[in-house]
């Protein structure tokens, strides 16, 4: 079972190399959509992308309201 | 089609149209690959009707009103038929807002009946002030075994054997409550008359007819006026079908035209621009020769359609790219903001009609919509069926601010009589928006005249909702504008929100008020904010009631300031 931290660093890495940005930039914190230049579709395509890493479906709905990666983290989180 | 003119209400012409198709399909429900439901019209009146006997049984009678609030699905569509027939009003709330927005709107609706989802109700009970809420029926669907419903009943479990009363109602009565904006300032409350749907959708499949087999693809939630009318209503009265896909990911989207054979989708400009993205990228990849013959078989396609759509030939000379639409699309729309005309040139060179237009909540979805006679992009169209035009106060350039006449205008804003005089005016709903006609009745817009923006998504966010997010910030004063009310340009597209803030007197904006500003930016949802700040130093206009005069203190920072002095967040 993956701790939260090892979650989180997983998206982080995932992210850095879906959307092209190196990884060292991203941080638990940062809101995804300002800091990777994305809309909301692009979003779910990310989305999509880390069901498929983690094995787990998410709802859209699950991804509500949520902008930032450690909240991310913890929705995955609760799923596996 | 039914005969609408011999309608009076949505719940009479939908009755009659499960008894006049009932074998024909009118829902599928599909989840990304799957498929979870499919019903007949007689299978969705076995539905309906005892949860219409149900709420009946309990008190629910005409006029009363219903709150919906769930994501684009079939329940949706059956608890709103079970709320008209029994002659009530629906009150569609969008899903995608915050918990407290709801509650805010479920208040000022005054609704007597929640119907909603389990994670939606969910987050609806560990939100501050439900306790006060004052709904007497509240259904949830879709909740899991032993969960938690403080009180609400199952959706599914709500049911009444006994046959319903049909109770009909006349053309001017209320149909539906719909919020066109949030709950800061003023709700506005748009009460919807039968008459306003029932013409609404005469005109629109004047242009685009359903019939049973049509397939219309619903993404967008049916909250949003354009769903509501073209994934429910339009479909509904023609026995075409209506297939809801619960998800918007572009991946399921693309696969869905093709396994359901689609025929008709509506969809915003930002959905619109990434199918766009994705068959560019396709393109591009393809090896150069292959690249060179669709270039070819575009141009001749473009010479061919220049007049006017060819269907069967844009078809027959770009088959590869229709059939990833699934070979059965006539025509997507796309409405809710602006859409670029080179995306819609971008399609219709491919043979694939995109029928761009304009409309607002108010007027009942559509105002204009392009008819493709011929193709005009840079327009939105011409006026429905029904629908007059004109423009106030023109300038010397012909623009002004456009005025809409029509039995699609809504009746009134709910509880706000001031404002409705202000929105409809002899008879003309002002838009707020600013256009010109052309000589061939097309009409261009050229931005706005009023304090909102819209979103690519379709989203009008209204600067006085996001205030209280920024409430308590450590300035003397500040205010949200859409930068475009502040310097107007003469376009749709790129709009943005700036705070105006004048801070506490000797005190800089420094890295801690930029943080805080950040920090609370971040709190509302991500399309909802800000791009900058502008500092200003004065104090702000005020009415005697201390209300900020919005419209003077725009006018003063424009005196002085230009675009370039609004500070990134």
């Amino acid at each position: 079972m993956r701790t939260i931290d090892q979650t989180t660093g997983e998206i982080l890495d995932l992210a850095a190399q879906h959307f092209k940005v190196p990884r060292a930039s991203l941080s638990p914190q940062d809101d995804f959509f300002k800091k990777l230049g994305i809309d909301s579709l692009q979003a779910l395509e990310m989305l999509t992308r880390l069901e498929n890493h983690f094995g787990i479906e998410l709802p859209d709905y699950e991804m509500q309201g949520v902008s930032d990666f450690r909240t991310l983290a913890s929705r995955i989180q609760a799923r596996l | 089609m039914l005969d609408l003119d011999k309608y009076d209400s949505l719940g009479a012409a939908l009755r009659d149209a499960l008894r006049h198709w009932p074998e024909e399909v009118c829902l599928i429900e599909a989840d990304r690959d799957r498929e979870r439901a499919r019903l007949t019209y007689r299978q969705f009146g076995e539905a309906a009707h005892p949860l219409a006997a149900a709420l009946q049984a309990r008190g629910f009678k005409a006029d009363d009103r219903a709150a919906i609030i769930m994501t684009n699905q079939s329940k949706w569509l059956i608890s709103a038929y079970a709320v008209f027939y029994s002659g009530s009003v629906v009150v569609p709330l969008d899903y995608k807002l915050m918990p407290r927005e709801q509650l805010a709107l479920l208040a000022h609706s005054r609704a007597s009946v929640l119907i909603t989802e389990y994670p939606i109700w969910r987050a609806l009970m560990q939100t501050e002030g439900f306790e006060k809420r004052r709904v007497h029926i509240e259904l949830v669907t879709e909740a899991p075994a032993g969960a938690d419903l403080g009180g609400a009943m199952r959706w599914e479990e709500f049911r009444a054997e006994r046959e319903p009363e049909f109770v009909p109602r006349k053309r001017s009565d209320w149909a539906c409550i719909v919020y066109s904006s949030g709950t800061g300032g003023r709700p506005k409350g748009c009460v919807m008359t039968h008459e306003n749907y029932l013409e609404q959708c005469l005109s629109l499949t004047r242009l685009y007819p359903f019939w049973p087999g049509v397939r219309y693809l619903s993404i967008l939630p049916t909250n949003h006026a354009i769903d509501f009318m073209v994934g429910f209503i339009g479909p509904f009265v023609c026995g075409a079908t209506v297939v809801h896909l619960r998800t918007l990911r572009p991946e399921y989207v693309r696969e869905a035209f093709k396994r359901y054979k689609i025929t008709y989708m509506a969809l915003v400009p930002l959905i619109l621009k990434n199918l766009q993205k994705g068959l560019q990228a396709r393109f591009d990849a393809l090896p150069k020769g292959k690249r060179a013959v669709l270039n070819a078989l575009v141009s001749a396609n473009r010479a061919l359609t220049w007049r006017r759509p060819k269907l069967w030939v844009s078809r027959r000379l770009l088959s590869a790219v229709h059939k990833e639409f699934g070979g059965e699309l006539r025509a997507l729309f796309v409405g809710g903001a602006f859409a670029e005309p080179a995306t819609l040139q971008f399609f219709y060179d491919l043979g694939i009609a995109v029928a761009n237009g304009y409309g607002l909540t108010e007027a009942g979805t559509a105002v204009t919509l392009n008819d493709f006679k011929p193709f005009r992009p840079d327009t939105v169209g011409r006026p429905l069926p029904g629908i007059e035009i004109r423009l106030a106060n023109p300038g010397d350039d012909g623009i002004g601010e456009v005025a809409v006449r029509s039995r699609t205008v809504m009746s009134h804003y709910l509880d706000n009589p001031e404002l409705t005089a202000e929105t409809i005016v002899d008879g003309w709903l002002m838009t707020g928006d600013l256009g010109r006609l052309d000589e061939s009745g097309h009409l261009q817009l050229f931005g706005r005249k009023k304090n909102m923006v819209v979103t690519a998504e379709g989203k009008n966010i209204y600067p006085e909702d996001i205030e209280s997010a920024f409430e308590g910030l450590a300035v003397k004063e500040f205010c949200v504008f859409a930068a475009n009310y502040i310097w107007p340009e003469r376009n749709m597209a790129g709009e943005q929100l700036v705070l105006v803030l004048q801070p506490e007197t000797n005190r800089a904006v420094d890295e801690t008020l930029r943080a805080e500003m950040t920090a609370r930016n971040q709190r509302l949802l991500n399309y909802k904010r800000i791009s900058g700040y502008v500092v200003w130093e004065k104090d702000f206009p005020r009415t005697a009631s201390m209300k900020i005069k919005r419209a003077e203190l725009a006018e003063q920072i424009r005196r002085v300031l230009d675009r370039k002095a609004v500070q990134p967040l």
